[in-house]
């Protein structure tokens, strides 16, 4: 996608098979190992079956960089994605407060805030997700849809509900 | 040492006591995980008096274990392992998932279990902080409540922001079901729901040591490997060879519930009296219509084989499993004379929720059915259930019986081989000609009568875990589709459907070399390694105890079924002959280094410098003479 203009990570969630190769991919390209709770992309799993790759969405205010106290958190022009300074952030928390989807963390062994920066462009976990065919992660070009992304910044548990009541149905839904 | 976290945690449910331990680098080279590691530290610890150790008894002990490639291996598993309340030998039992992966990322290559808790618990572990906790709140409940409330009681503690680091995921877990509470014999070890490491009976071993569940999260990355450049090259070609098994991704094993029947003719139907059928009605397309998921797998699968199914109208409206896989299939399928998926998905549904393993359960009920039929076990034995062929309630009203142990579900509950035993004496007949089980073990769906299928004469009758169809006998001894090669996976640890591919199976040591730094060649691993692992299970095997004990002489064999003649279908006619059956078993004990009667020889003992093994056998040996 190299025709410039902001690009999204397109989810569809009950195309998620929970291989998790998106969470090698990611923490294998942003910190050299495999690691999952370390991942840009984690898959949540709170219902066997319904897996939730749990990643930002580059909303149109981006709460989370307004949230910032140190203004360690920046957009990228190029892409759309939020931006980690790793040496101002004071892993204080108020980014993930600040989220409706709670998708930011801290690093789980080091005191930064960690947000998906889609790999400058070209997001490993999406090309992970296409070489399967599953294609639960898609990579789209922003324009041509006028939507708010923030709608996709749910928490896992949301999804979650949700996505147990459409393919297990209502009842079930009920007992989550 | 590389691909290993550098240490276990041993649990003494007894005091409560916990603590970490460490195992050498010399040991792990030559037994390196999993099911290999298992069956030297079970060995170790209760070699010298394995005949007297119950498996349901506090001495037993169970173990979870990973192997050095177990996440950097695409499709990781965990083995679970002790001494077998199936086949009191020891069983590698492995299921897929993310278990062994949290537990590697929280520091842990493994867990040992030893005594016996006085009252329901469940161990909690998140990186080092480590918590047995009661599970009274647990007990009795089956295994999609037991999966909710933990994740439940977890989220309340982790998944509200802790400590201002934003969310964990959930953990993974392990744990019974009521089947594995009330002591089944066929009872598994469970993972998601529809996930069980169901050969060898473990359920009922953390049944009798009051451990519900084992939860884990760990926050850590996988640990550091000698070469993560090549390891990470290799994985990807690993990956590429799996991509390219594109019906095999898409249908998983559930096409062969109508092709291993339609076409190999090897299929279980009613209690093995066919092996064959030809019913579209249980084609995979038939399947398909359930699909809610097309590709379901575990951490790191290239494959995802599994798919979910669920029912969600109709009386049997809410079952929820996976594909149903083909072992599902045909035990909870044909096995009972069912050949439509409703039927097969709800009861393949209850057994994972009753927390019985599939195949095992599977091959009781036909078992049970075709006494039934035969008028061996009445209308009135069956406490008033009209156990037909093809009805999915009666199984299902049988399997709670079993669950509960009322009235012949007691019996039932030890498993086939040993119910059949109490039957042939209260009804004084030979129930043990309808028990399709080799040492104690429900043999899997892969029949041998029409030859049309990968399992041989050899493979069940001189299996060291019996019946299990993952890991089957086989002559020349150093080939892809031996038990020698079975335990190379079972000990990795990871999913033999990665392996299947030749490519897969030609860069695994070299993968093995990248990950641990260990230079193993084939030669090394079916000449040793796989070779100690494989001597030390058969003398558990013989071993035996404390209730019944195998005489290779009887019990090296395939079932009596096996040698009648089949009935339908393009292979009618054909059956096990004795004469080759012979043959083949002395074939292959020459190619294992066993004497004729399957006994591991000095010489070939003392040459892996399994001494004590030799001196454990010499008894044996002369008994046999």
């Amino acid at each position: 996608m190299s025709d410039g203009g902001l690009i999204w990570i397109y989810r569809n969630y009950e195309d998620c098979s929970g291989c998790r190769r998106c969470e090698i991919a990611c923490s294998l390209k942003h910190e050299g190992k495999i690691w999952p709770e370390a991942s840009r992309v984690r898959v949540f799993m709170l219902v066997p079956g319904i897996e939730v790759p749990h990643l930002c969405a580059q909303c149109h205010d981006y709460p989370c960089v307004e949230a910032c106290p140190v203004g360690a958190l920046s957009t990228s022009k190029e892409t759309g994605a939020v931006l980690v300074d790793k040496d101002k952030c004071i892993a204080c928390g108020k980014c993930i407060d600040a989220c409706p989807g709670k998708v930011p963390f801290i690093h789980p062994s080091d005191n930064y805030a960690v947000i998906c920066d889609l790999c400058g462009g070209e997001p490993e976990c999406v090309k992970a997700c296409g070489k399967g065919g599953w294609n639960a992660l898609q990579l789209v070009r922003r324009w041509g849809g006028e939507h708010d992304m923030k709608l996709y910044a749910k928490t896992p548990e949301k999804i979650t509900r949700d996505l147990v009541a459409k393919l297990y149905g209502e009842e079930m839904a009920e007992s989550v | 040492m590389r691909g290993y976290a550098g240490k276990f945690l041993e649990v003494d449910l007894s005091s409560g006591n916990i603590k970490e331990i460490k195992i050498g680098e010399d040991i792990l080279r030559q037994y390196i995980g999993g099911r290999g590691l298992a069956v030297k530290i079970l060995w170790d610890r209760l070699g010298r008096r394995w005949e007297d150790v119950d498996p349901l008894g506090p001495e037993n002990m169970l173990l979870l274990l990973t192997g050095p490639l177990t996440g950097f291996m695409p499709g990781g598993r965990i083995c679970v392992s002790g001494k077998s309340p199936q086949s009191n030998g020891i069983v590698g039992s492995t299921v897929g998932g993310e278990f062994s992966i949290e537990l590697k990322c929280a520091g842990y290559d493994g867990l040992i279990f030893t005594g016996t808790s006085e009252k329901p618990v469940y161990l909690s572990i998140k990186d080092s902080d480590i918590d047995l906790k009661d599970a009274g709140h647990l007990w009795g409940k089956n295994a999609r409540e037991t999966v909710l409330t933990l994740t439940r009681e977890w989220w309340k503690d982790y998944g509200s922001l802790h400590a201002g680091r934003g969310l964990l995921k959930e953990p993974a877990m392990l744990y019974i079901g009521p089947a594995g509470e009330k002591l089944c014999r066929v009872a598994a070890v469970t993972h998601k729901w529809a996930h069980a490491a169901g050969y060898g009976g473990y359920g009922a071993v953390m049944g009798s040591k009051w451990l519900k569940a084992i939860m884990v999260k760990g926050t850590g990355p996988l640990p550091e490997v000698h070469d993560m450049e090549k390891t990470v090259e290799i994985a990807d070609k690993i990956v590429e060879a799996a991509l390219r098994m594109d019906l095999f991704r898409r249908w998983g094993t559930a096409s062969a519930g109508y092709t291993t029947g339609a076409e190999s003719s090897s299929e279980p139907v009613m209690n093995w009296q066919e092996e064959w059928h030809d019913e579209e009605s249980f084609g995979v397309n038939e399947f398909e219509r359930f699909w809610v998921k097309r590709f379901w797998g575990d951490y790191g699968c290239p494959i995802t084989c599994l798919k979910i199914a669920v029912i969600k109208s109709g009386p049997l409206k809410g079952a929820v499993t996976d594909n149903p896989d083909y072992e599902n299939q045909a035990y909870l399928g044909t096995n009972l004379g069912i050949f439509k998926p409703e039927g097969n998905i709800y009861l393949t549904a209850l057994a994972d929720d009753l927390g019985f393993c599939g195949i095992q359960v599977g091959n009781l009920l036909g078992f049970a059915a075709e006494l039934y039929q035969r008028g061996i076990l009445t209308r009135e034995d069956l406490g008033g259930i009209d156990l037909k062929w093809g009805d999915a309630g009666a199984f299902a009203a049988l399997m709670k019986l079993i669950v509960e142990r009322k009235g012949i579900g007691d019996m039932l509950a030890e498993g086939t081989y040993r119910a059949a035993l109490k039957i042939s004496e209260i009804k004084g007949v030979d129930a043990l000609q309808y028990a399709v089980v080799s040492k104690g073990i429900g043999i899997g769906a892969h029949g041998i009568r029409s030859e049309k299928d990968y399992p041989h004469y050899v493979s069940y009758a001189c299996s060291v875990q019996g019946g299990d169809h993952t890991s089957v006998a086989y002559v020349p001894i150093d080939h892809g589709g031996s038990e020698l090669a079975a335990m190379l996976y079972d000990s990795g640890v990871f999913c033999m459907f990665t392996f299947f591919s030749p490519e897969t199976q030609r860069l695994l040591w070299s993968f093995l070399e990248s990950v641990t730094g260990w230079k193993i060649t084939p030669e090394e691993w079916y000449n040793a390694t796989a070779r100690r692992i494989l001597h030390i299970q058969r003398a558990a095997l013989l071993l035996g105890g404390p209730d019944l004990r195998w005489n290779p002489k009887i019990h090296d064999d395939v079932p009596k079924r096996w040698y009648e003649p089949l009935g339908k279908g393009p292979f009618s006619g054909k059956a096990v002959d004795r004469d080759r059956m012979r043959e083949s078993i002395s074939e292959y004990y020459r190619a294992a280094g066993w004497d004729e009667n399957g006994i591991p020889t000095s010489e070939e003992l003392r040459r892996l410098g399994l001494d004590d093994v030799d001196e454990r056998l010499e008894h044996i040996r002369q008994s046999l003479k």
